[in-house]
């Protein structure tokens, strides 16, 4: 009878705080290792200074390459910070006791991508205009980019952490990941891609925005179903 | 269970591996030889009966394996998912079978579609590759399949693996016809469409009807080598039980 006081306990504290709680936690963590924020950002500038180097340092061109290039950029450093996203809580074992508690899984692994996009793919939109300069990006093309960034980046977290869970308990998970997630990926990068180049060449960029708005709901509301559903299942084994 | 009289015994009797097992192995020789049949019929009839194309000539026929290929591809996914749902709901271990065999089969139609895409594009349009809308999300297609499969692969528990790649069959199946707009529309946006394999010429019957033969034998093919598939995974993965033992000895 314990168990049922302490749930009913449990559940008298609201579910925002539950939230909150969660991202607190999830911030506390990550600014702990402060090289683990840093480096999809590095990753992110390397990717795009290969371009320059690998096809061609003229600007006509890299201005024509540049909204691709940054977006898949983005893409894929979201990508490699992943797999990080469950990892450390399964090895310690925490992230078996947030499975085990009375509370909706649901909005525990909702903060959690939250809070961890807002380190990544946040601080990706903050610094796109950057890249975006040093591929030569027309100055009307930023706020497409930074918008449409702003958008995608958490579908693209959303989606990519379905991945994590899948193969969070798998010692080779980081290949697998891209495996299993990048095609998933391709309708974010196609609205983003052509939002930043509709904003270049001065079409109204509504239109692409309302479509990525339309995938982060739907990725709000079924990604972490998709991801509890998951994370369950690797921890049975 | 005598007041569920609604659906036929042998339909809830493939939940359990050994009726499953037998069952298949009665349905087997039939869907064998219908497959034989109508491939080897429908091959004759297009190859050699149906008309040529006024345009394209002879070059058109490889349609008859490239429609089928492509039509097998989608439907194996949707079989996949469906079966990765049942799965993942009602914990049936022949579902979970059912999506593990059903993976190679459509990756491998999807295989045969593009490459009969490229070899068919090759003379028609003058390249092997063009990003053509269907093209991609056949690619993708594809590439959603070799994922499942990759995690399949890669998970050592069997009952894990099955139901993680349940989740991200069903995942997948969320996403298919948002990766086909979206495909569908970058496509208009990036080039026009210079090529038009959606708006065809309506066939005559001479033509489309070994291609509906063409069709049927396909998915004939596909439950064939899908049972083949099962049973071989029912065995392996029931190899303790009394029953593989007593079938093994009997052989």
């Amino acid at each position: 009878m314990t168990m049922q006081t302490n749930s009913e306990d449990l559940q008298r504290q609201s579910l925002s705080g539950l939230f909150w709680a969660t991202c607190r936690r999830e911030y506390l963590l990550s600014f702990r290792r402060k090289s683990d924020l840093v480096n999809p950002l590095i990753f992110f500038l390397m990717v795009a200074t290969l371009f320059p180097l690998g096809v061609s340092p003229e600007p006509g061109f890299l201005a024509q390459l540049a909204p691709g290039v940054v977006w898949v950029a983005a893409l894929l450093s979201t990508l490699l910070s992943m797999d990080a996203l469950f990892r450390s809580d399964y090895e310690d074992g925490s992230l078996e006791q947030l499975l085990l508690s009375p509370q909706p899984l649901f909005l525990v692994v909702l903060a959690k991508v939250l809070a961890h996009w807002s380190v990544t793919g946040l601080a990706l939109t903050v610094m796109a205009p950057l890249l975006g300069l040093m591929l030569f990006l027309p100055a009307e093309g930023m706020p497409g980019l930074m918008l449409s960034l702003l958008l995608g980046t958490p579908t693209l977290s959303l989606v990519g952490a379905i991945g994590a869970a899948l193969t969070v308990g798998l010692r080779k998970g980081g290949v697998l990941i891209s495996l299993l997630v990048l095609p998933l990926y391709i309708p974010v990068l196609i609205f983003g891609s052509s939002a930043v180049q509709a904003a270049v060449t001065g079409l109204p960029l509504g239109g692409y925005l309302a479509l990525l708005g339309a995938l982060l709901a739907l990725a709000l509301g079924l990604a972490p179903l998709a991801i509890s559903a998951a994370l369950r299942i690797s921890m049975s084994s | 269970m005598a007041e569920k009289k609604w659906m036929p015994r042998w339909f809830y009797q493939l939940a359990s591996p050994r009726w499953c097992y037998q069952i298949t192995g009665k349905l087997l020789p039939g869907f064998a030889v219908a497959a034989l049949l109508l491939l080897a019929g429908g091959s004759i009839w297009a190859l050699m009966f149906a008309p040529a194309d006024y345009q394209q000539g002879n070059s058109f026929r490889i349609i008859y394996l490239h429609v089928p290929s492509a039509i097998l591809a989608q439907s194996a996914y949707m079989l996949m998912a469906v079966a990765g749902a049942i799965g993942l709901i009602w914990k049936m271990k022949v579902a979970d079978m059912v999506l593990k065999s059903a993976a190679p089969i459509g990756a491998s139609m999807a295989v045969l579609a593009l490459a009969t895409g490229a070899i068919w594009g090759k003379p028609t349009w003058g390249s092997w590759w063009v990003w053509d809308a269907r093209l991609t999300s056949m690619l993708i297609l594809f590439f959603l399949y070799l994922g499942v499969m990759a995690l399949n692969s890669a998970i050592e528990n069997e009952s894990t693996a099955a139901q993680a790649s349940a989740v991200l069959s069903l995942v997948g199946v969320v996403n298919i016809p948002i990766i086909k707009y979206s495909v569908e529309w970058w496509n208009t946006l990036h080039q026009p469409a210079t090529f038009k394999l959606t708006e065809k010429p309506a066939m005559p019957a001479e033509m489309w009807v070994p291609l509906l033969v063409m069709v049927i034998g396909f998915y004939c093919l596909f439950a064939v080598s899908l049972m083949m598939r099962l049973r071989n995974e029912i065995i392996w993965r029931e190899r303790r039980t009394g029953w593989v033992r007593e079938l093994l000895i009997k052989q």
